[in-house]
């Protein structure tokens, strides 16, 4: 087990391989005398043996441009673990007073109201599945491969169960204006986080969440509030929300216009990209990783996300695109979630190229780079959303090139 | 929808004496109450508050508040360039800057008055916020030197790449 610590800790995972005790060594040290008792410790913690799956800065930037990545490659299933949701904050982690940080909404209302986390526990409450993704994820592989594992190429991408108030019903409450179009949504940190909202995507799918996989929302997640649009680049769900203003025009915000805004070869630039379109990623093999059981059956595994709709169907290719097989996909597949696919690879032992292509219901398919770049050139580091490719050397090793 | 009866109705009058519902979740309030609250200002929904401030004054201003992040010359220093970058949006090392890519006046305005200095938010009086505001136009050719700024002179305000955005053409077969 030691080994196997140390290459976690060098973002590296074995994949096969086997060490089997002998007789002499049993009954094992584990065997032989009880364990630790409750409350070790209080809080639960993953075991220290995996000490290096923890979220990672892949540099240090200026605090304003501060992010860490999920270390997809180690993980499961489609739920992050709340202490492995990425973060991405603009002016820090403020850090609030759940009994006096109040939700306002006013403007073009008929009664401007404010809302404590009490008053939002007295709604009904909704528990919904969704992926969250930072609209630059993977920005830093449409070039060139930089990255070495899928943390790092696309660690800022989490899913989570989100709990909390659909916003129709705060705004039934304060009473929506015809002249209501836009709503700007505010946040409590340094920087004051603002995005506007169309009042369409409020009145659908929008929620005032308190929850996220079951515990009250972490700090670095917006405790005690957040706005959270299922689907829509990660900024756009404006963490530890403290205002929302309906209007009849957009804001024009500095993140919606000088940032999160893609220009194009010609100059021009795409203002308000809110969807996050279907992609995908294969977590296992990924880079950083070793097939170090020599040739044989394995699985290839990974996510599936669309911020359209739900995924239709995943493919992969271990032969660098030039040959599809269709995944088989986890149960449940849900709108704007993660969905897992897992599909089993005999391995020859030679070089392979893995990827894996996304289809969402509305026919989208996620596109090769070359695809994105003869669409929109490579001045965008947002909505990089093109396949990915894992190299796999006959030493089993396993490593991010473009194919 | 069942209204809390309890609460006096007094609170909810508004100044044309028509009672607006009470709410059953939530506590009303007043746009007074909220006006600190309420820092906004953007293109289409106004807010631009009173005061002045001048270029001269915004150098000053730049200085002492803004330089030790951007640089003396707003192109200089560890945080994002300021100025420059007017013509290179479409080559291959575009520079996008409040010069050469913000759309608006207003959102300049807005973003230094909620979100600068990094280190002390919110310590800028509104004159010194039109001050600055006004001495980064200026050396990005947009005012001239002798420029001033205030809620009408800002709206005024054109900037170079205003015409340059174009809404989402994405759809579901949209790279």
């Amino acid at each position: 087990m030691t080994s196997r610590r140390r290459l976690l800790g060098a973002g590296l995972t074995a994949l096969g391989g086997l060490t089997v005790a002998r007789a002499a060594e049993f009954p094992p040290e584990s065997e032989r005398a009880p364990g630790l008792p409750v409350l070790s410790p209080a809080y639960g913690q993953p075991s220290p043996r995996l000490s290096g799956l923890t979220r990672r800065s892949w540099s240090a930037p200026p605090l304003e441009q501060a992010s860490s990545l999920t270390p997809l490659g180690g993980l499961h299933g489609t739920v992050t673990p709340n202490g492995l949701f990425y973060e991405r904050h603009h002016s820090g982690v403020p850090d609030l007073d759940p009994d006096r940080h109040r939700l306002v909404i006013h403007g073009a209302v008929r009664q401007p109201l404010a809302f404590s986390l009490d008053d939002l526990l007295r709604f009904p409450s909704v528990s919904r599945l969704h992926f969250l993704e930072c609209t630059g994820n993977s920005g830093s592989e449409l070039v060139k491969p930089t990255r070495d594992t899928v943390q790092g190429t696309h660690g800022l991408l989490s899913g989570a169960e989100w709990t909390g108030v659909p916003l129709s019903a705060l705004l039934d409450e304060a009473g929506l204006l015809p002249s209501g179009r836009w709503l700007l949504a505010e946040g409590a940190d340094a920087g004051r986080m603002t995005r506007s909202v169309p009042i369409d995507k409020a009145l659908d799918d929008a929620l005032i969440v308190y929850g996220q996989n079951g515990e009250p929302l972490r700090p670095e997640q917006g405790f005690p509030m957040r706005l959270f649009l299922p689907g829509w680049g990660g900024n756009l769900s404006v963490k530890w929300l403290r205002r929302l203003k309906v209007a009849a025009e957009p804001f024009y915000t500095r993140e919606e216009t000088s940032k999160y805004t893609d220009l194009m070869p010609d100059g021009s630039a795409r203002l308000f990209t809110w969807a996050m379109d279907a992609k995908s990623v294969i977590t296992r093999p990924s880079g950083g990783q070793v097939l170090n059981g020599g040739p044989g059956s394995y699985q290839i595994s990974g996510l599936a996300w669309s911020g359209r709709g739900r995924i239709a169907a995943v493919e992969i290719s271990t032969d660098g695109g030039r040959s599809w097989r269709r995944a088989p996909l986890q149960e449940p597949v849900l709108s704007k979630c993660l969905t897992r696919f897992s599909l089993k690879w005999e391995w020859s032992g030679g070089p392979a190229i893995l990827q894996s292509r996304a289809i969402d219901d509305t026919g989208y398919r996620q596109p090769t780079r070359d695809q994105l770049i003869a669409a929109r050139g490579t001045h965008g580091a947002y909505h990089n959303n093109a396949i990915q490719s894992w190299r796999v050397d006959p030493s089993g090793q396993v490593g991010n090139i473009h194919a | 929808m069942p209204r809390r009866a309890a609460l006096p109705l007094a609170l909810f009058v508004t100044a044309c004496g028509t009672p607006p519902p009470v709410p059953t979740i939530g506590h009303a309030v007043t746009e007074r109450e909220i006006a600190g609250w309420d820092i906004d200002v953007s293109p289409g929904n106004g807010g631009l508050p009173a005061g002045r401030g001048s270029v001269a004054e915004g150098r000053r201003v730049y200085a002492e508040a803004c330089a030790g992040c951007h640089g003396g010359a707003g192109d200089d220093g560890p945080a994002p360039k300021l100025r420059g970058g007017r013509g290179s949006l479409a080559s291959a090392k575009p520079l996008m800057t409040i010069g050469s890519y913000w759309p608006y006046a207003e959102t300049l305005f807005d973003y230094v008055r909620r979100a600068m200095p990094f280190d002390r938010p919110g310590s800028l009086s509104d004159d010194q916020v039109y001050a600055v505001t006004a001495y980064l136009l200026r050396i990005n050719d947009i005012l001239p030197e002798d420029g001033e700024l205030d809620a009408a002179r800002l709206a005024q305000i054109r900037m170079p790449n205003r015409a340059g955005f174009v809404p989402d053409p994405r759809d579901s077969t949209h790279l």
